[in-house]
Parts: structure tokens; C-alpha cells; sequence
């Protein structure tokens, strides 16, 4: 990618509300005439970016550019960006045709040139001879086609949509995203677009930007982010996934679910464990034969459509889900089967928590603001600063939030197969990560408990190790 | 059955309460007696001596400084009202909330307290009372009234429709004059009527900041003609003019305010 390619440039930007850090340390590079998703669940900061390329906040830290222009502190009405609100935004009192000449009139074109491009703008969203109606008599698929219209008329150089289609029924939303990516290739202009709907992300961008907690978590065209998720965020994220805890046992050679599996993964180290991703529609499903390299009973199967959803359960334990266009009823044993270039191998992120803390005294040791017991460590200083390490698995959540010695919110769940993996945000304000075979909800209030030979004090010797 | 006759009459028993001293007064005007209470025989000489100058010159400049006051208070804490509201509105929820509570405690207030303060607030500072320091007092008092119609216009408008102005090109001037205004008029005409109407028959803030340089609004010069004994008789049409007109006013806003909804 050339320099001069890049339309909008966003370096080390964060944006913080009080303490809290809503973007953190965000980067990219958009390049001209490309269509750009911004992709993530609620909260995860994607509206906030586009707010602050938009113009209605500044960054905290760090620089954005336009077209090679510094424009981090310029006011958005002197910015070359319109946007398109997800509630449309439409001066209701004035009608279809005063509201796409808006940009036009504080312009001060002649009469002549307003309206010719009105026509226009018009025309391209398909709303001809709507000119002079009431805004508040349209349909909400017909007031977006008048908002979409108000920003292109003003030829920005780039559009930036927020949610633009989340208030349209399905229908509607599905012809839209047709028509906008039309839109995007007639008019030859960047498209910024703010979305939470995976498949609209998948369906029309050039580049989809994964957003999660403020930051960036992966980069890549469509196909990129499906076939090869950098992470079980991305992998859970987008599209259906078996997500699994596997090790790599040396180059090409991953196990998990009890078994051993070829595949094409290499460069990971031997006895590494990782994360393993199969997509539903790559395991082969069959009557059990020679072929099968696991089998197990199918729990559920439902009609999607198009394709057969099945849950197989294996004598290992672990759970599969799997998409077929045949068939297996609920109790029947089945073989499954899976290509080795369809097993996706991603680094963990972490293989247990660590948390900064400091020494009490010989069996206490602090951490996430709490005092804990641990097991008699001998030879260390109170007030020594050291590591402490806990296994996923041992970490205790209680229902009764007072049980606990510190509490927390369940905000993240990852079903890895035949467990939970779940990310509970402390009131520390710190992550623990937890293994449970226990069924909890996203929002879940939780007490957290720990027991003390559970607790491993690593002296921290050096810096080395924090955060990973 | 027995129980629907009674919540009726009960009804109509209250509205003959609440009607009954407007409407004697509205009857007696169009008779020529001095006393109120005598029925000499229908005629509308009041209303026409109240227009051709046969009442006493102090009604009428009493009559156009009301007119006056309410005007100049109505139109200033229209436009104070508006601005204040658009900045409350933009308030953090926090302190949006300390400030609408700020905004009602005027609201609630006794007028007599509003009148002793604002009284003794002038003499403090030495102004010498007359008609501005009235305008002032009224001002103060309105502007409390036009907020609160204003602030449920700025709560209906959708929010992003003020940076989309910013968004196509407009200055944060442009954009409050072309979008924000034509959003919140209906508030501000309903808030306008409102200051007018509450101006024009204020009589206990007026009486304290009216000074004795010998001015005059309608309700000080009622309080003073009746203390001389005896009302005027053009009062009579008069009070029925001002009656209707409020009414009118007072339709006017209702509505506007059901048109909104809808």
C-alpha cells in the first residue's frame, strides 16, 4: 500500500471518558475508494471511532488524518466527511428536497446547480418525484434513502455509515446492503461502516476491522477474517465456531478432543497449547465407518433452511456442532471427520491468569485488591512484589456475590467444547478468566473465591512475563 | 343511576363555584349601574365609554403599561428561557438535574417572597424603582416558565440532528438557527404566551418593585381604585375583555400542545 493510497489515517488514538479508556491505543489505515467495516458488539468502542473521524469528539491522545491532513482537533463542519445516523437524523422540518440541499444552500450554489444535484442524489437512491413530500410521511427504509442521499450530495470524501440499516426489518435491510454496495462502486468514494452484524460486515466490505474492549483485534479482508480468526474472540465473533482447547504437539500435528489431528499449522513450537477452531460446515458427517476419526451421538438437529444444524455429543466428552445438508436424527451415531486445512490453530492468548500482587506475610498475599491465602512460601519479604498465577479451572465463582472475596461481571463467554471459558471483569477493574462447567449469563453479578493451594506465587524477578 | 346524578351535580355545583365571580362580573358589565349589583336595563355604554375616553386617563396609561411590560417581559425571557434550556439540556445528567430543580424552586416559590426579595434586592443596590425595575422583576419570574415549555421540545428532537447540521457544513450558529430553532418554536411561542399572560395579571411582585413615582400597571390601579372605595364601573368590561383574552390564550396553547403529541 502506497502512502499516498491512504485516505484516512488513525495512529495511536485512544479516547477516555473519566478514567475509564473507551479506545485504547487504536490503529489504521483506510485506503481511497475502499469500503471499510468497523465490526463489534455493543460497547466495544466502534461507534466512538467513527465519532471521532466524524468530528463530534476529539481523541485524548494520538492523531488522525484526512487525505494526508492533520485534522484531529479541526470542528467536523470543516471536515471533507458526511455521515449517516443510524435514526436517519432528518430535519423534520423541512421537506425531502430542502433536506439534501441542506449542505448545498450553506454552500451558496446557484439555485440551478441545487437542484440538478438534488435530482441526482436522488436518482441514486432510487427516490425520484419524492422531492417535495414531508419527511415524517416516508417509510423508514425511504427516510435512510433521504438521509444516505443529504450526505452524498455534498460529494464527501468519505461517508461514514453508523449502523445505518439496524432500524430497517430484515427485508428491507437485506435489499439495502445490496444497494449500497452499488452505491459504493458507482460513486468510487471510501465507505466507512459501523456495524455489529457480522454477516452485513461479511456481505459488504472490502476490509472488516474486528473491535472488541477499545481495541483492534484483527485486520482483514472478508475471507482473511473468517478462514483465519487471530484469536477465539475474532473466531467466536464471526460466524459459527467450535472453539477448542488443543496442543500442539509438534509442526502439522495438533490434539485435542482426545484425539490427534494432522493439519497444516506449523511454527508453533511442540507441546504448545492453542486454540482450535472448526466452522460447523467443514466437518464431513456421516454413518460411523472406517473413515471416521471421531464419533459420537447426535443430541439435537435442526432445520436452518438451507442446511441441517446437529449437536454431536463424543464419548470424549466433548460437544461438536456441525451443518450438513443431510440429515441425522436426534440418538444416531454418527462419524465425523475433518480436513486437516480446516482445522485453524491460534495462539492463546493465556494459558492461566497472572496478576501483579505483593507479599503480606508468609501465607497471605495480595492481589485484585484482596488479601488471600495462599500456601506458606518461605524466604520472602513482606511487601515484596511478586507474581501470582491461577489456573482457569480453579478459580471458584459463588451466585451469592457476598460469598466471594471479591466480585465481579461475567462479560464475556466462550463455550469451548466440553467447558466454559469466561472472561469476568473485576471490580478491581481487572480480568480474571475463568473454566466452569456451570451454565452462567453474560451480566451475571458473581462472588470469586479462591483456594489458597490454588494460588502459585512466582517471585517476579523481572518485568519480563506481566500481561501474558 | 343515583350515584351518576350526584357525581354530576356535584360537578356542576364546583364549576358554579369557581365561574360564579367572573361570570356576575361579566353579566353586570352590560348594565349602566355605578353599584355592582344593581340591574338598570341591558347596555353596552361601558364597553363604549372604555373606548371613547370617558374613563379616567390613569386606566388607560395603567392599561397600556401592563401591555408594555408583559410585552418587553415576555419577548426577553423567551429569549433567555430558550437559551438556558438549550444549555441545560446539553448538561451532563448530574448537574441537568441540580439545574432543573434550580429552575423550579422560583416556579414554587410565593410570589410575595419573590416580590419582598426583588424589593429589597433594588434598595440595596440603590436603584430608584419604576417601570424598568417592574420589567426586570417580571422577567425574573417568566423566565423559570419558558424553560420548562422549551425543555420537552428539546427532549422529543432526535439528538443527532444537530451534528448532522454540523456534519453538512454548518457552523454551530447556523446549525441552532436553521435546525435547533425550528425544533423548539412551538415551545417558544407556547412559553411566550405563558410569560405574557402570567405579566399581565401579576399583582404581587409588581405592587413591591413599582416604586411611588406614581406608576401604575391594571392590577395596582384595581387594588388602589377599590381601597378608594368603590370599583369603577369600566372595570367591569374591562375584567370581561381581559377574562376572554386569557381564555383565548389560554386555547391557544392546549392547543398546541395536543397537536404536538399527535
Amino acid at each position: 500500500m502506497q502512502k499516498s493510497d491512504c485516505i484516512i489515517g488513525v495512529e495511536h488514538v485512544s479516547k477516555f471518558f473519566g478514567d475509564k479508556a473507551v479506545l485504547n491505543d487504536v490503529n489504521l489505515s483506510v485506503r481511497k475508494g475502499e469500503f471499510v467495516t468497523i465490526l463489534g458488539p455493543s460497547g466495544c468502542g466502534k461507534t466512538t471511532l467513527l465519532r471521532l473521524i466524524a468530528g463530534f469528539q476529539t481523541a485524548s491522545e494520538g492523531v488522525i488524518t484526512i487525505a494526508g491532513k492533520e485534522i484531529t482537533q479541526t470542528p467536523p463542519h470543516k471536515r471533507p466527511v458526511n455521515t449517516v445516523f443510524q435514526k436517519y437524523a432528518l430535519f423534520p422540518h423541512l421537506n425531502v428536497f430542502n433536506n439534501i440541499a441542506f449542505g448545498l444552500k450553506l454552500k451558496k450554489l446557484p439555485a440551478a446547480v441545487i437542484e440538478k444535484k438534488v435530482k441526482q442524489a436522488l436518482k441514486m437512491v432510487g427516490m425520484t418525484d419524492y422531492e417535495y413530500r414531508d419527511v415524517d410521511s416516508l417509510s423508514g427504509g425511504q427516510q435512510q434513502r433521504v438521509a444516505i442521499a443529504r450526505a452524498i450530495v455534498n460529494e464527501p470524501e468519505v461517508l461514514l455509515l453508523d449502523e445505518p440499516l439496524a432500524a430497517l426489518d430484515l427485508k428491507m435491510r437485506k435489499d439495502m446492503q445490496m444497494e449500497l454496495k452499488e452505491m459504493h462502486k458507482s460513486l468510487g468514494i471510501t465507505f466507512i461502516y459501523v456495524t455489529h452484524d457480522q454477516e452485513e460486515a461479511l456481505t459488504l466490505s472490502d476490509t472488516i476491522v474486528v473491535m472488541s474492549e477499545g481495541k483492534i483485534q484483527q485486520i482483514g479482508t472478508p475471507i482473511d477474517i473468517y478462514n483465519e480468526p487471530i484469536n477465539s474472540f475474532v473466531a467466536d465473533f464471526i460466524g459459527e465456531s467450535n472453539i477448542l482447547n488443543g496442543l500442539m504437539i509438534k509442526d502439522k500435528l495438533v490434539s485435542f478432543a482426545g484425539h490427534e489431528f494432522e493439519c497444516v499449522d506449523e511454527g508453533f513450537g511442540q507441546q504448545v497449547p492453542v486454540d482450535v477452531v472448526l466452522r460447523p460446515e467443514d466437518i464431513y458427517i456421516f454413518e460411523p465407518s472406517e473413515a471416521a476419526m471421531l464419533t459420537g451421538t447426535v443430541t439435537s438437529s435442526i432445520f436452518k433452511g438451507v442446511h441441517y444444524e446437529m449437536m454431536v455429543q463424543t464419548p470424549e466428552g466433548y460437544e461438536f456442532m456441525v451443518q450438513d445438508y443431510h440429515c441425522f436424527d436426534a440418538g444416531q451415531e454418527v462419524g465425523l471427520l475433518v480436513k486437516p486445512f480446516d482445522i485453524h490453530v491460534m495462539k492463546k492468548e493465556r494459558i492461566c491468569n497472572t496478576f501483579e500482587g505483593k507479599m503480606v506475610d508468609a501465607t497471605h498475599v495480595e492481589f485484585l485488591g484482596c488479601t488471600f491465602e495462599c500456601r506458606e512460601v518461605p524466604g520472602i519479604e513482606p511487601e515484596t512484589p511478586v507474581q501470582v498465577e491461577v489456573d482457569f479451572a480453579r478459580v471458584i465463582l459463588e451466585d451469592n456475590e457476598e460469598d466471594g472475596r471479591l466480585t465481579g461481571e461475567v462479560k464475556f463467554i466462550l463455550y469451548k467444547g466440553n467447558h466454559y471459558h469466561l472472561t469476568v471483569f473485576t471490580d478491581w477493574d481487572e480480568d480474571i478468566f475463568v473454566d466452569t462447567n456451570d451454565v452462567w449469563d453474560d451480566g451475571d453479578r458473581v462472588g470469586i473465591t479462591i483456594a489458597p493451594e490454588n494460588i502459585r506465587i512466582v517471585q517476579s524477578t523481572k518485568k519480563e512475563g506481566s500481561g501474558k | 343511576m343515583m350515584t351518576k346524578w350526584m357525581a354530576k351535580g356535584y360537578l356542576w355545583l364546583l364549576l358554579a363555584l369557581l365561574y360564579s365571580p367572573i361570570l356576575i362580573i361579566m353579566i353586570f358589565s352590560f348594565t349602566e349601574a355605578k353599584v355592582l349589583g344593581n340591574w338598570t336595563g341591558f347596555s353596552t355604554k361601558l364597553y363604549s365609554s372604555l373606548f371613547t375616553g370617558g374613563v379616567q386617563r390613569s386606566l388607560v396609561s395603567a392599561l397600556w403599561n401592563t401591555f408594555a411590560i408583559a410585552m418587553i417581559a415576555a419577548t426577553v425571557s423567551t429569549l433567555l428561557g430558550s437559551i438556558a434550556a438549550i444549555g441545560i439540556f446539553n448538561l451532563r445528567s448530574r448537574t441537568r438535574q441540580v439545574m432543573n430543580f434550580a429552575n423550579a424552586i422560583p416556579m414554587m416559590n410565593a410570589d410575595i417572597i419573590t416580590g419582598v426579595s426583588l424589593f429589597l434586592l433594588f434598595v440595596s443596590f440603590g436603584v430608584s424603582q419604576g417601570f424598568t425595575t417592574v420589567v426586570l422583576a417580571h422577567i425574573t419570574f417568566c423566565t423559570p416558565y419558558v424553560v420548562l415549555s422549551v425543555m420537552p421540545r428539546l427532549k422529543k428532537m432526535n439528538q443527532n440532528v444537530y451534528e448532522t447540521a454540523l456534519d453538512l457544513g454548518a457552523t454551530p450558529f447556523q446549525a441552532l438557527r436553521k435546525v435547533i430553532l425550528p425544533e423548539i418554536r412551538p415551545g417558544m411561542i407556547s412559553g411566550f404566551i405563558l410569560a405574557f399572560t402570567l405579566s399581565i395579571d401579576d399583582f404581587a411582585v409588581t405592587i413591591f418593585t413599582i416604586g411611588n413615582e406614581g406608576l401604575e400597571t391594571l392590577s395596582t390601579f384595581i387594588y388602589a381604585d377599590a381601597r378608594k372605595g368603590g370599583l369603577t364601573p369600566e372595570l367591569r368590561p374591562l375584567s370581561t375583555i381581559i377574562f376572554v383574552t386569557v381564555l383565548v390564550l389560554l386555547i391557544v396553547i392546549n392547543k398546541r400542545a395536543e397537536k404536538s403529541k399527535s
